[in-house]
């Protein structure tokens, strides 16, 4: 659906992109993900036609952006971060005038506008004034502005930034709701955020991709070291560090402050063999200490991303 | 071209749904009339002269603040992303905005026909000279519009827009009358580049091509540098 090659962005000796290959295919929910200056809108703004590369190409569909900007700019909507949308101009006279600069007329003007009022929420909202919505309700308008001439590509640079919980949640319904059928491409640097609407992950970091998969096969593909919280009562830390210190596999042993006296709480990190945490299990059953919590932390996106993207 | 025709509309009922429209429009309207009556009844002529020749020094000044913010607004907003990220042309956007400032200025001169006809009932007016006067009007406000798109396509400022406009538009309309400080060489040539001189011509009644393809030179040449600016900011 959308090839990139080799796309790279000077602002004059400074290199925002550099040499980006992406293929988004069909019905993916790709994130882009990258701590703030990573390229990520620059990216973005590439895709949709309103920055030109300095070099390397972009193909949506079998359409190449340089020679069917219009074309291409028909199958795309476009969601810029927080939304600049007009101030002083109703939200019905907006969308009514972004349905015919996208060519919309009569019956299906009114059935679309129709159509997206359900679906963004905005059916209270239609005869008030953009520059007085707040911020939420201004990102929804911007969802129906991206989503106007049906695209088959939704491209949303950072469409949840700013937004409290509960708007957060409204914007990932209809995103999920929108991408069933759609291909979506989405920034953000919210990990959470990445994990809960995305198919697939792609990291950036000083305009190169550093990884590129799933949610599931990141975490894998990264998660050799494993760290393991396990409370005990009754127990003192000297043996029970020498104890499970001597299982295979078991690389260090840390105490950590319980608030609770008579709790102890360790930290166990641990690579190698998997079935560490039956064995652990036997161990402690063996004596007469108290589980009272038992849990492996897996590698979360977080440290992922921090991984891949912290300074050297 | 229905693109083009969408943005002009959007463009002109926006100067309209604030009150800027018609503050400028007052303003317009209270310096001609006032500089136009306050010697109408001691020259005692029935014509528009002094109201025509007055004319390039108000537009010099009111229209850059008509069209100042037509581009810079956007920058300053960011609306201008989602605006290119349309599919439009760059081409459609800047004709769209040019063709709102230049019916906007055509739309401020409509009220002032009233002076014509008013004179028109207290003494014996010659049409001819006020029609040349009034086509003038159009082209000069449509060749200043050009001007203040350009101007505003330049920076995020409005204020920064305005001024920049105003001075290409003052200095379009007096270059004619400051020749003589000129080595005698260039004369002509300035005087060929100014728009007051063309104006003035079309303004006596003569509606002569070379003025008619001066203003459309103006008007192209100031709108492909607002499309290269734009461009360039890509």
């Amino acid at each position: 659906m959308i090839h990139v090659e080799k796309l790279t962005k000077f602002y004059g000796s400074f290199c925002a992109v550099d040499q980006i290959d992406l293929d988004v295919s069909r019905g993916e929910i790709t994130g882009l993900l990258g701590p703030n200056g990573a390229g990520k809108t620059t990216t973005l703004r590439m895709l949709t036609g309103y920055l030109v590369p300095t070099s390397g190409s972009i193909r949506i569909k079998d359409l190449s952006l340089g020679d069917d900007a219009l074309a291409v700019k028909r199958l795309i909507g476009y969601l810029p971060e927080s939304a600049p949308l007009y101030h002083n101009i109703l939200v019905y006279d907006y969308l009514d005038y972004i349905a015919r600069v996208r060519g919309l007329d009569g019956t299906r003007k009114a059935g679309r506008i129709h159509e997206l009022v359900d679906i963004c929420g905005l059916s209270g909202i239609m005869h008030k004034n953009i520059g007085e919505l707040s911020k939420g309700l201004r990102q929804r308008v911007g969802l129906a502005h991206a989503m106007m001439g049906d695209p088959e590509i939704l491209v949303l640079d950072e469409p949840t930034s700013g937004l409290d919980p509960n708007q957060i949640v409204e914007i990932r319904d209809i995103i999920r709701a929108f991408g069933r059928e759609k291909t979506i491409i989405l920034s953000t640097h919210i990990l959470s955020e990445a994990e809960a609407t995305c198919d697939r992950i792609v990291i950036i970091d000083k305009g190169k991709i550093v990884a590129d998969g799933s949610t599931e096969s990141l975490k894998q593909g990264a998660g050799e070291e494993r760290t393991i919280h396990l409370t005990l009562l009754h127990a003192d830390f000297d043996t029970a560090s020498r104890t499970l210190s001597a299982l295979d596999g078991v690389s260090r042993v840390e105490r950590m402050d319980a608030p609770d006296s008579g709790e102890l709480r360790l930290k166990i990190f641990a690579g190698g063999p998997d079935r560490l945490r039956e064995r652990i299990y036997a161990c402690v059953k063996q004596t007469d200490w108290i589980m009272v919590e038992f849990t492996q932390e897996g590698k979360s996106l977080e440290k992922i991303f921090r991984d891949l993207t912290r300074e050297v | 071209m229905t693109r083009t025709l969408q943005i002009f509309k959007k463009e002109l009922k926006d100067y309209f749904v604030s009150p800027i429209a018609y503050i400028v429009i007052c303003i317009f309207l209270l310096i001609t009339g006032w500089f136009f009556f306050s010697t109408f009844f001691i020259f005692n002529q029935a014509n528009l002269r002094t109201f025509f020749t007055l004319l390039p020094l108000t537009f010099s000044f009111v229209i850059p603040a008509v069209t100042m913010r037509l581009f810079s607004e956007e920058l300053h907003s960011g609306s201008y992303e989602m605006l290119l990220t349309l599919p439009v042309r760059l081409g459609d956007i800047v004709l769209g905005k040019f063709l709102a400032g230049a019916a906007f200025a055509a739309i401020m001169l409509a009220p002032t026909l009233v002076y014509a006809l008013s004179i028109s009932f207290i003494g014996d007016l010659d049409w001819g000279p006020v029609a040349g006067g009034y086509i003038g009007a159009v082209l000069l406000g449509a060749a200043y519009s050009a001007v203040g798109v350009f101007a505003s396509s330049l920076t995020k400022n409005q204020i920064v827009a305005f001024i920049t406009g105003m001075v290409i538009c003052f200095a379009l309309t007096l270059f004619d009358k400051v020749v003589f400080f000129f080595p005698p060489q260039v004369v002509d040539v300035f005087t060929q580049i100014a728009a007051g001189y063309h104006f003035e011509n079309i303004s006596k009644g003569i509606l002569d091509s070379r003025d008619v393809l001066y203003f459309a030179s103006v008007i192209f040449a100031f709108l492909y540098g607002a499309h290269l600016v734009m461009q360039e900011k890509r």
